[in-house]
């Protein structure tokens, strides 16, 4: 690839980046009113949106082999047990990375 | 638009900060990540930092390098991070209220909105006296920041470098895992959290790791789409006894 075509195809991908974050915002500008489906789409969406980047997240653990996904499952309850015991999200973010670094490292 | 005070920027920018220290974790190490894996194919040192700029979406943005090493194909690359970064058709459709008289700092709150700035964003309370939208700029630009760093660094000291530090990317698992659980206890109905995990859980074991995105998003559109009656009638009721609704 030349670099003028390097610099086409980065661009490119840029368009469609922000194409996949603005669409919304350019099908229901602020001025007009948003259909009742799309305000409940965004009522719902975020929950079940959260849901699929924790599976997205994990997507390559491999529960059959290695050390079956127990390091992940440990860093998960702990990220969200120290959470519903503090409500601290940094604190639980940095308990459970510790600990996950700990496992893969040492075991 | 006028400038708000100096002041007032600057109590927004330390607001911002502390809620994006795991991404600057994240990000830094991602992006170091990003940038070895660029020169490992081949690829001149500019091309991760200039990514990084203008595209500002990790996975896509790995796609695309392993692109450039291969013929110039525009449409196929066009699709291609279109469809990796389709979820973020979601983030939008969560945020239209939110982003609302946002003035000129709404395109750039679009521009950067990734995985992890939609979720501190749509997550975060700002604190009383903080101005909403700088408030989301700053997270939005930090997390920026430490991304085009990391990929800096990655490209120029490449595998000098060689920091390979396992597992400090599941700090961004675990940011996930604490926002689901926060949306969760905000949330007065959870038809949405249990259409999230189990469609995307369903969808990964058919589909497989690399193509399950696509499908886990039309299954959680149908889903929600055929339960609207009840769903709606359940939101109304929580939102009728008082409920505190995100």
């Amino acid at each position: 690839m030349t670099t003028a075509q390097m610099l086409a195809t980065i661009a490119i991908a840029a368009a469609a980046t922000i194409l996949t974050r603005a669409l919304p915002f350019i099908a229901f500008p602020a001025g007009k009113q948003t259909p009742p489906y799309i305000q409940y789409l965004g009522r719902v969406l975020p929950g079940a949106v959260f849901g699929l980047l924790v599976v997205y997240c994990l997507r390559e653990v491999d529960v059959f082999t290695g050390m079956h996904g127990l390091p992940e499952a440990l860093g998960v309850l702990v990220a969200g047990s120290t959470y519903l015991w503090k409500r601290n999200m940094l604190l639980s973010i940095a308990i459970s990375t510790v600990l996950y670094m700990l496992i893969v490292n040492v075991a | 638009m006028t400038l708000p005070p100096r002041r007032r920027l600057i109590a927004a920018a330390k607001a911002a900060f502390p809620p994006t220290i795991p991404i600057l974790a994240g990000f830094i190490f991602l992006g170091i990540t990003c940038g070895i894996y660029a020169g490992s194919l081949g690829l001149p040192w500019w091309v991760p930092p200039l990514m990084s700029i203008c595209i500002f979406a990790g996975s896509a943005e790995f796609v695309v390098a392993s692109m450039l090493v291969a013929p110039f194909n525009p449409i196929q690359t066009f699709i291609t991070v279109f469809v990796i970064n389709a979820r973020h058709l979601f983030y939008g459709i969560s945020m239209l209220d939110r982003f609302r008289g946002l003035g000129r700092k709404r395109a750039y709150l679009i521009f950067g909105m990734c995985d992890e700035t939609f979720s501190i964003n749509y997550a975060a309370k700002v604190p009383e006296g903080i101005d909403r939208g700088w408030f989301m700029f700053f997270v939005s630009l930090f997390n920026q920041l430490y991304w085009i760093c990391g990929c800096t660094l990655g490209a120029v000291c490449g595998t000098l470098l060689a920091v390979h530090i396992e597992g400090v990317s599941f700090a961004m698992t675990a940011l996930f895992v604490v926002i689901f659980l926060d949306q969760w206890l905000k949330d007065g109905v959870h038809a949405g959290a249990w259409t999230g995990i189990l469609a995307s859980l369903g969808t990964l074991i058919v589909f497989g790791p690399d193509g399950f995105i696509i499908p886990a998003m039309v299954l959680i559109l149908i889903v929600l789409t055929l339960t609207r009656t009840p769903v709606e009638r359940a939101l109304t009721a929580h939102d009728e006894r008082g409920g505190d609704d995100a």
